[in-house]
């Protein structure tokens, strides 16, 4: 059996500017790919970075924050947290061996439906590009053959 | 004001005309202390030219996100009815109790039943220039104003929708209204409303510079306004935020801003007064432009006095000029041209050299000036008001909310031209006026939230009810809304799964509630749109069924959902399953959440007993509250004792003398003079200061406090000060001039240096009240004897609003404006006989001047001291230059982020008195919004510590941005102050021991999202073994 790579990205979005800004991207009917699952949560800042490591664990490929821009929080410096734990995060994945792009914090704000779009799709993107995250060992198995075969015919 | 003259009640409800910024804070501070609110918009929703700009200066936040969330909170308050599109056309009676008539235009769509779809647009077969976007674009004629309007209606213009022009054709948005909105039988309708009192907050209208025809502004399209360059700039205008010129749709490398167009200007316009904005919105257009701009645009400005005079300002301009490479030119530009075959133009301009040049541009931005629109005028005519010379509503200085007919209060750009927290601050001055008017009908119109009894379900497993909603098809013509619901009903704990056409309308609120009592539903989910806009709507539904607010989980399947991802209708339904199996289980872990009242102790305390300071306690006291004011000195006045004049020409005495004869006979004001705050400990509502007066110590109890110290002039070292007796600080000054002082009634000449101390690196402010100032005591000079040689040597002059008048009547009556270089300064020295001799390099002529001035007066700066313990005391933060920092530039000029504190006057920044009062009269209204609720309502979505797990770290104490954790010395743990926390969560993700948890997004919640969110592997790997 050769299990499809279907990429699964996880966002985490504060509520009040980056999740704000993923409506603005529907309500301006801006397409993106339909892998991502956003969890909303009131402010980055409460973006623990276990939830980071937790949402790798349970196999997704790409995960990433967005807040408010620099200045912007709601929470006055929610998102300056968020951006330290993300750094952190790059941190982990490269001692574990895994690629620190599967991680990324940006900032959207509420009236940057566009930029939302545009970080769902480069996220989407750099899953593809990236390959299955390896817990999931049979599709990463997979998609490495596939790749090589692809390679050696080239 | 004396609350209510008249022997009947005054009428406990307030009408705000116009909904810009103003308007809308205006509205909130009412309503929010206990007056029930019409709000009167021309347009069909609110937001006014706040909505149409892309960023504000100085933080460069977006606009539309700081303002969106006061419209909506405007828009749901239950006691703000807003009338859109709407005009005043009468009013009759007095003070306290006026009758309106508003005619409440057709809308053609019933709010009611109107879900914003968009479909009538869609169908609609006319396009009309849309005005929200410049007429950049184009619109329909059934549309929504902007996006994210409120209210999130759609209307049709009458004017140009075929079926009125037609006579009963098209009926196209009829047809395909899946609600059966469209009505086309409704007619306007005349209203006649009660009201104590009126807001007028109208706002302005950009200049129109069609009339200029040496910029060609009409006839090139490259030539736009600044309103049009927000508009270009912005995501959601025309060119998607993409930085195009008009003509071509080409990336544009080279813009210039011409400033004071339709300002300053009696040649083209009768606006003799400067616009005060148009400074720093050229700049902030420029940075953002560049920021947009991948290689490299090259950005000018031409301007003639750069008046970046507000906080933060100047520090703006510096780092636009020295980091951001944009360019400035002191000039004028007289025409513009067209360079023949392309779409670009041509400037030609003196520069400082006198050389003449000429420019080539990709684009110009036309910076238009504010001006009061003809219909607006029109308004305030119909209510009786004065206007002054420059066209904005008259009011005098002492009471700058003030219209001319009593019972009626203006604010914002109305009142004169101004930036949006000096409009904020009006706003909220005038619903404190409003507030000492009607202070007597406080909640006797204003309704109450009704309370409902909570069912217990402590004791049961979640029985979950999930209704997935089509959304007409807004979501059912991509989603397989039944697969869905199937989908939802196999799925842990649901009881009940149902599809709705529109889970929002009222109809189905009921049949939810139904649902909850037949099935015996303890937790629900609604499949929908976005909780920004329908939460709170479901949870009032399910609260009315008995349950507690916080059972309620709202999946975003159609903004995040159908909406991106119209074409691929299989996998957003996958994903909409996804999203439904996170919200089921993130709500079966969801506990009730408790929302507890606190007390409030309804007396403020201010500090400082200036002018500020003393009109804030009035404001508070008049409206009934008991008010300490703890003054420093042993006598009240602070600084306005020294002024002798307003720059409109008021003798500042009299209004001062009248002051402290009103707060020391005030019944409901204690005055502690020679008297210190020295601690303070509790929070909003409930506060405990310790006041030490000649070291004796009294404790006070208040609800809220306002910060209003004042600020210092600057003692300067340079030019002789205090070396030679003919150099005087600009209020020593006014004294010479008040007590007839033979150094300056003698005087054949007199000078003038501004910038002493300001703007200089290790003061990078301007202290924005020195130009009007020196101008109007180089006036005052010239009255004294015309024949005086007057000479004001400045850097840039900054008369802003309608100051410039009073430059321009001071360049009337012969005083002489001299410009210097900062850094080829002018040279003061003392002559042998004891007189003063001052050196200065007139840059027109570009040769060295000699004054000999009998007196001179320097222009120092207003500077803060010691501001830091008081800060300390009060949670509260203080800027780089030592001024107290506001809990947002823009929309909250006087709170600060810890609640119940507010600030006033000079210690917030240098101002004016005119602006100074207003401020203070800002504060009390703000904390007038917090005295006058009966109790405190705390909790909900907070942080929780849990005593048994904390190791009293305090990693969580350091990162809460709001002083709400306390270490706890005797158990060595920390606690949450739940009147104090706002819910971020930032000290759960912080604590190594997950003993915080933020309720309704505990750690677990979020765990069982992530792993839901991904389950479809974990169930596709065990399929595989």
């Amino acid at each position: 059996m050769n299990p499809e790579y279907s990429p699964k990205v996880v966002g985490f979005l504060c509520r009040w500017c980056s999740y704000t800004g993923a409506d603005l991207a529907g309500a301006m009917r801006l397409q993106y790919p339909p892998e991502i699952r956003i969890i909303m949560a009131p402010c980055t800042g409460k973006i623990d970075i276990l939830f980071l490591l937790q949402a790798f664990e349970a196999g997704a490929d790409a995960v990433f924050v967005s807040g408010c821009h620099e200045g912007d929080c709601h929470y006055v410096s929610g998102n300056l947290y968020a951006r330290k734990r993300v750094e952190r995060m790059k941190e982990i994945l490269k001692e574990v061996g895994l690629e620190p792009e599967r991680v990324e914090m940006f900032h959207v704000s509420a009236s940057e439906g566009p930029q939302f779009a545009a970080i769902a799709r480069e996220m989407t993107e750099r899953a593809y590009r990236l390959g299955p995250n390896p817990v999931r060992r049979e599709v990463r198995t997979a998609w490495l053959d596939q790749r090589s075969a692809a390679g050696n015919a080239a | 004001m004396k609350s209510q003259q008249q022997g009947t009640n005054p009428v406990g409800a307030v009408m705000v005309v116009g909904a810009g910024i103003a308007g809308v804070q205006a509205a909130l501070d009412l309503a929010d202390a206990g007056f029930y609110v019409y709000v009167v918009e021309a347009k069909p929703a609110i937001g006014g030219v706040m909505a149409q700009l892309d960023k504000t200066f100085p933080t460069n936040d977006c606009s539309m996100c700081i303002l969106s969330p006061k419209l909506v909170e405007c828009g749901r308050h239950l006691n703000i009815e807003i009338l859109a599109p709407a005009r005043v056309q009468g009013i009759i009676g007095e003070p306290g109790n006026f009758t309106v008539t508003v005619n409440q235009a057709a809308r053609y769509i019933d709010m009611a039943k109107c879900i914003a779809c968009g479909l009538c647009a869609e169908k609609c077969p006319k396009k009309v220039p849309d005005a929200f976007n410049q007429g950049l674009i184009s619109r329909k004629a059934a549309y929504v104003l902007y996006p994210q309007a409120v209210p999130l209606k759609y209307a049709i213009d009458p004017v140009n929708c075929l079926y009125f022009k037609k006579g009963g054709k098209c009926k196209a948005c009829e047809k395909f209204c899946p609600t059966g909105a469209v009505d086309f039988s409704q007619t306007d309708q005349p209203r006649d409303i009660q009201v104590g009192a009126v807001v007028l907050a109208p706002g302005f209208k950009p200049y129109d510079p069609t009339k200029y025809a040496a910029y060609h502004y009409a006839s090139l399209p490259n030539v736009v306004t600044s309103m049009e360059f927000e508009r270009i700039l912005s995501a959601s205008g025309p060119y998607q935020g993409h930085l195009v010129r008009p003509s071509d749709h080409k990336e544009p490398q080279k813009i210039a801003w011409l400033q004071c167009v339709g300002s300053r200007d009696l040649n083209h316009c009768d606006n003799s007064h400067c616009s005060a904005v148009c400074c720093m919105y050229a700049i902030k257009e420029a940075v953002i432009a560049k920021e947009h701009s991948k290689d490299g645009l090259e950005a000018a400005i031409f301007f003639m006095d750069m008046r970046t005079m507000g906080k933060d300002f100047e520090k703006y301009y510096w780092r636009a000029r020295d980091e951001q490479g944009v360019r400035f030119i002191r000039t004028r530009i007289h025409s513009v041209d067209p360079v023949p075959g392309t779409d670009d133009l041509s400037i030609r301009y003196l520069d400082e050299d006198g050389t003449l040049r000429a420019e080539t541009f990709d684009m110009l931005v036309l910076s238009v000036g504010l001006e009061v629109a003809p219909e607006v005028l029109e308004t305030g005519r119909i209510l009786g008001i004065d206007f002054n010379a420059n066209k904005f509503a008259e009011t005098s200085s002492f009471a700058p909310v003030a219209a001319t007919r009593p019972g009626i209060f203006v604010c914002g750009a109305f009142q004169g031209p101004k930036d949006i927290p000096q409009s904020v601050m009006e706003a909220s001055a005038s619903a404190s006026a409003a507030g000492d008017l009607l202070a007597a009908a406080r909640f006797s119109l204003a309704k109450k939230k009704p309370e409902f009894a909570e069912r217990d379900i402590s004791q049961e497993t979640p029985r979950i009810g999930v209704f997935v909603c089509h959304c007409g098809i807004n979501i059912a013509g991509v989603i397989d809304v039944e697969a869905v619901r199937d989908y939802a009903g196999t799925l842990p704990f649901v009881e009940y799964v149902e599809n709705n056409l529109f889970t929002c309308s009222q109809d189905t609120q009921e049949i939810i509630k139904e649902r909850i009592k037949e099935h015996n539903l303890n937790r629900i989910v609604v499949a929908s749109c976005t909780p920004k806009t329908h939460e709170p709507l479901f949870q009032e539904t399910i609260k009315e069924a008995g349950l507690n607010k916080y059972l309620f989980e709202l999946v975003n399947i159609r903004d995040q959902g159908s909406w991106v991802h119209m074409h691929e209708p299989e996998r957003a339904t996958r994903r909409a399953k996804d999203q439904v199996r996170m919200g089921v289980a993130k709500v079966g872990l969801q506990q009730p959440l408790r929302e507890f009242t606190l007390p409030i102790t309804k007396a403020g305390l201010v500090i400082g007993g200036g002018a500020a300071g003393m009109e804030a306690a009035l404001g508070l006291a008049d409206q009934g509250f008991k008010v300490h004011l703890v003054e420093k000195k042993d006598f009240l006045g602070g600084h306005a004792l020294k002024l002798n004049h307003t720059w409109r020409g008021e003798q500042v005495k009299p209004y001062v003398d009248g002051l402290v004869q009103r707060v020391t006979k005030h019944p409901q004001i204690e005055v502690h003079l020679n008297s210190e705050v020295t601690d303070v400990q509790g929070f909003v509502g409930n506060f405990h200061s310790t006041l030490s007066t000649r070291g004796r110590e009294v404790e006070v109890e208040h609800g809220a406090a306002i910060i209003a110290t004042g600020a210092h002039s600057y003692k300067p070292n340079e030019y002789l000060y205090k070396e030679n007796p003919r150099v005087l600080l600009a209020l020593e000054m006014d004294q010479a001039i008040r007590e007839k002082n033979p150094l300056v009634t003698t005087a054949k000449c007199a000078a003038f240096i501004q910038c002493v101390g300001s703007r200089e690196p290790e003061r990078p402010y301007c202290s924005r009240v020195c130009c009007t100032h020196s101008v109007e005591s180089a006036i005052r000079l010239k009255e004294l004897n015309p024949d005086m040689d007057v000479y004001v040597l400045y850097r840039d002059l900054r008369t802003y609003g309608p100051r410039e008048n009073l430059y321009k009547e001071a360049r009337e009556k012969g005083v002489i404006f001299i410009r210097f270089h900062a850094d080829d300064r002018p040279q003061v020295a003392q002559t042998a006989d004891g007189g003063l001799q001052v050196t200065v390099k007139d840059l027109i002529l570009g040769l060295p001047i000699t004054i000999r001035p009998d007196v001179l007066t320097l222009a120092s700066a207003i500077i803060v001291k010691e501001q830091e313990k008081l800060a300390k005391m009060f949670k509260v933060p203080l800027n780089n230059e030592g001024f107290f920092l506001e809990a947002h530039m823009k929309l909250r000029p006087v709170d600060f982020a810890t609640e119940g504190v507010f600030v006033a006057g000079l210690a917030h920044y240098p101002k004016p008195l005119d602006e100074a009062i207003a401020q203070a009269k800002a504060a009390a209204a703000r904390a007038a919004v917090v005295l006058s609720q009966e109790s405190i309502k705390a909790g909900g979505v907070v942080a929780s510590i849990d005593p048994a797990l904390c190791s009293g770290c305090q990693a969580c104490v350091g990162v809460c941005p709001f002083g709400a954790i306390d270490y706890k010395e005797t158990e060595k743990v920390c606690e949450v102050n739940q009147a104090l926390c706002k819910g971020c969560g930032t000290c759960a993700a912080n604590c190594p021991s997950e003993c915080i948890t933020l309720l309704g997004f505990s750690h677990k919640q979020i765990y069982t999202q992530i792993d839901q969110a991904l389950a479809e592997l974990k169930m596709a790997a065990e399929a595989a073994g």
